[in-house]
């Protein structure tokens, strides 16, 4: 196999570079060794889009955050996925919280944040009836913003090999092969592939990718974050991002809404040597209830209905970098993405794409450029009148498989056939949440395995979860 | 849009849903019909294959399938309607809203209403295990239904956290296809399901049965690798030094069921904090009068035989109201004395007949006696050598007249 630019790594950042350079006349591939796009990090993290206020002033990444965030109102309408400028609140609870104020929104203005506000306990109170009431006044950022990760993901993706790019998943790469001084190809699991210019957004494993071509400058350390997802019906909600005042040691844990309704709360910031550590633990989710309800008294742990953690793949040195070097050529090195990943995605694409033009690759704009890709069409939120006609059109949009989240069949059949294919059990459940509502997929999840395995042709016993080894039955009974 | 009418809707057709649409018709109600989200009528007993069902009501021992089949017969027989493969989203006052592949979005007119939609199994996340999340946690009720529906052996090597029927139950099942069970693992010092099912499912398969311990780690990336169990103190806290480490490639959680009441909550039905269901008088009706509930909607039961039973008076109520020959006015609320934990119907209105008061105590007890009391008389008593909160109790009392009623369980 032959391609112009190889990118390595389907999460956000992977997949915004594949998206910006199907703009120009390029062969463009995207591999990762997990079977569906949305990488560890992109898939698995607080969902917010950020402004970049507290970013360290003057940075790569201060830059990059800032730049990206006025872009989400159209991306998301262009790409079809929900997008909600929400705001966040920062809320001083301690007096020695609110000296802190002022330093904060001039952190901000270094950072050409220039709409941070002043908010007072009265206005914070009315605004989010449920912080605390010992708060003293807060700030407000009216650009943070929420969004669901994972399909913004797929949607880039999606739209992507709408213009072209080829994703091949399940697909690790192995090692990478120079020709003197610049490299020419990747030893994939799938064979080798032959590319002019690779891209390492390998995340988590960018370390790895990156000792192929001989560079071992930093060490990725996933930091571990454990969140607790409650009910949308649970009593004590937000309507903003709720963040707490950082300390000099972390950011510490919120509470935001999601996209799609439940409370988010979370994260922690554990330092690990495993890369695969993705298990929660009682000490971290005990001190997401101790931290949170310093914030938020009464939030109702107890209607959680899911706890997980994500991995961001923090590096030491720390610091985000996009790095070329002298004597790898036609290679871009990126590493130490971390929380502001998700944002500064699609910025990662434009500098990407700018580098590889002054390395020398002939970057041609395309006239056809699709700018627009639609999603499935989420049968619960057509009114009345549109759903009785899709149905009539096509009887598996009546077949309601998912009770808690409102799901049809229809629709995971359009899934399971979309442009990047949904194959397993939580490929569903990210693209379409079957799965992910307050039972858990203890109703819906039999009825996935059915469906899947009979559009792909495959008996149940071989439909994953995710990966290979994650089976879901064994075999049929005696 | 498609529309029907009839006189008595039925959501959910289980057996808690087919007892009140069978009473309904023959209470005189002309048009009921049953909406249900399967393909078939039955609900979880269609993959409860095991026996023991109909014992009370019937005096046979009947599998799920061969019980609620005598309830469809009848319902055939006396002309219930039926909509099948049909989700519904919204119920109001006196409509029902669904949609269905064949019809598209249905809205269905009727006089009465009954809430028949069951439980749903409490999940890991209620419980905040922790660990890891492979593939191979399943609810018993989940595995359940992939091995009695949809023939698909879920796991070789299981352990089962959680003493409710249904997780015993799966310990026999999976034994009984070949499985290893490794342990079933109760956080109380009490098992929570049916001391029958404890003699017939794990003892007589030599399953080990740990009270007082839980799960406190979850291993494996892919599937399940192993769980960590640990004995719990008297405040059910993990004991720091008893872990061990069990093999296993399967968790089945029997937990706990949740009346599954989103459907009720949005249409503005009152819901009772510890039941987690619909507040019923004795009519089974809720604070809206034309909406009635019945099942493990309303409380989660042990026996179906008591769901036909209490179902049968929702449906009976709900025909005599679509005739408009029920009134329920003065309801008196029903007091939770000692040692008990709710009481379905949760109010009375004082009237002329028998009102069944079923009731779950808050710990076991032994010899005890329980009494229904209206201030200091004694309306109605009875001994009973031990009470367990896994096992409903009953007590069945005279209306006419009462002006106060508390249930209790004390010391005989």
């Amino acid at each position: 196999m032959k391609t112009d630019v190889l990118v390595i790594g389907a999460g956000a950042v992977g997949t915004a570079i594949a998206r910006e350079l199907t703009k120009y006349k390029l062969d463009v591939t995207c591999v990762d060794m997990r079977e569906d796009v949305g990488g560890d990090c992109s898939k698995s993290n607080s969902a917010i889009i950020h402004t970049g206020y507290d970013a360290k002033p003057g940075t790569l990444e201060s830059e990059l955050v800032v730049s990206a965030n006025p872009a989400y109102d159209k991306l998301t309408k262009d790409l079809d996925i929900p997008f909600e400028r929400i705001g966040a609140i920062l809320p001083a609870i301690t007096d020695e919280q609110f000296e802190k104020l002022p330093e904060i929104k001039a952190k901000a203005v270094k950072n050409k944040v220039y709409d941070v506000e002043f908010l007072s306990k009265e206005r914070i109170l009315e605004m989010e009836p449920n912080i605390n009431p010992e708060v003293k006044g807060g700030l407000f950022i009216p650009r943070e913003s929420i969004i669901d990760p994972f399909l913004f993901v797929v949607a880039m993706a999606e739209n992507a090999v709408a213009n072209g790019a080829k994703f091949l998943l399940s697909t690790k790469v192995t090692g990478i092969r120079k020709e003197g001084d610049r490299v020419v190809g990747a030893e994939t699991t799938n064979g080798y592939i032959e590319a002019d210019y690779i891209i390492n957004a390998g995340g988590l494993f960018c370390d790895e990718v990156a000792s192929f071509v001989g560079k071992d400058e930093y060490k990725v350390i996933p930091r571990k974050g454990q969140f607790y997802i409650l009910d949308k019906n649970t009593e004590c909600k937000v309507n903003h991002i709720v963040l707490p005042i950082p300390t000099a040691t972390t950011k510490g844990k919120l509470m935001t809404p999601t996209i799609h309704g439940n409370m988010l709360v979370g994260p922690t910031a554990e330092d690990l040597d495993d890369k695969f550590d993705k298990s929660t633990n009682k000490l971290g989710l005990d001190s997401i209830r101790d931290d949170v309800t310093k914030l938020i008294p009464n939030v109702k742990l107890q209607d959680t209905i899911t706890q997980y953690a994500g991995l961001r793949a923090n590096r030491n040195p720390e610091g985000l970098n996009i790095d070329t070097y002298e004597d790898v050529k036609h290679y871009v090195n990126l590493s130490g993405v971390r929380s502001t990943g998700l944002t500064n995605s699609i910025s990662c694409g434009t500098y990407v794409a700018n580098l590889l033009r002054d390395m020398g690759l002939e970057m041609v704009w395309k006239d056809n450029f699709i700018e627009k890709r639609k999603g499935i069409t989420r049968i619960k939120d057509l009114p009345k009148e549109e759903q009785h006609k899709k149905i009539l059109e096509n009887p598996l949009y009546g077949n309601i498989v998912c009770r808690c989240e409102t799901v049809t069949e229809g629709e995971i059949v359009d899934a399971i056939h979309s442009p990047i294919p949904a194959t397993t059990v939580d490929a569903i459940k990210r693209r379409l949440r079957a799965g992910m509502g307050r039972c858990q997929g203890g109703f819906c999840g039999p009825k996935v395995i059915e469906i899947i395995a009979r559009e792909l042709g495959i008996e149940p016993k071989d439909v994953r979860k995710n990966n290979s080894e994650s089976y879901m039955v064994c075999g049929k009974v005696k | 849009m498609y529309k029907m009418n009839c006189d008595v809707c039925v959501v959910g057709g289980g057996p808690a849903g087919l007892s009140a649409a069978v009473a309904a018709k023959k209470q005189g109600a002309k048009d009921v019909l049953i909406v249900e989200r399967d393909e078939t009528l039955g609900g979880i007993l269609q993959q409860c294959i095991h026996p023991g069902f109909g014992l009370k009501l019937f005096s046979e021992e009947l599998t799920g399938p061969e019980y609620f089949g005598r309830f469809v017969a009848k319902a055939k027989e006396l002309g219930v309607k039926t909509l099948l493969n049909s989700m519904v989203l919204e119920v109001g006052e006196n409509t029902v809203t669904c949609i269905n592949g064949e019809y598209g979005a249905c809205e269905i007119t009727a006089k009465a209403i009954i809430l028949a939609m069951g439980c749903r199994e409490r999940t890991r996340a209620n419980i905040v295990i922790p660990g890891t999340r492979p593939a191979g946690v399943y609810t018993a009720g989940t595995a359940q239904r992939l091995m009695n529906r949809q023939n698909e052996m879920v796991g070789k090597k299981v352990v089962i956290l959680g003493s409710g029927d249904i997780g015993m139950i799966m310990a026999r099942r999976m034994t009984l296809e070949g499985a290893k069970v490794m342990a079933v693992v109760e956080l109380m010092d009490f098992l929570a399901g049916l001391t029958r099912n404890r003699v017939q499912c794990l003892d007589d398969f030599g399953i080990p049965l740990m009270l007082s311990h839980t799960i406190v780690d979850i291993k494996g990336n892919d599937r399940v690798s192993s769980v960590v169990i640990a004995a719990v103190d008297e405040k059910k806290q993990p004991i720091p030094g008893t872990e061990q480490e069990i093999e296993c490639d399967t968790l089945l959680l029997s937990v706990g069921l949740i009346p599954e009441n989103e459907i009720s909550t949005n249409a503005g039905v009152e819901l009772s904090p510890i039941t987690k269901g619909p507040k019923v008088n004795q009519f089974m009706q809720t604070n809206i009068p034309s909406v009635f509930a019945c099942g493990n909607v309303v409380h989660v039961n042990d026996l179906v035989d008591n769901v036909s039973t209490e179902s049968a008076t929702a449906g009976k109520s709900a025909a005599m109201y679509a005739a408009g020959e029920l009134t329920a006015d003065g309801a008196i609320e029903v007091k939770t004395g000692e040692n008990v934990r709710y009481v379905c119907p949760q109010t009375v209105v004082p009237t002329e007949g028998k009102v069944e008061l079923y009731f779950r105590v808050m710990k076991p007890q032994k010899k005890v006696e329980l009494s229904v009391c209206d201030g200091d008389t004694v309306l109605v008593k009875r001994k009973a050598i031990k009470v367990n909160p896994g096992e409903m109790e009953k007590l069945v009392i005279d209306a006419k007249d009462v002006k106060s009623l508390t249930v209790s369980v004390k010391e005989a």
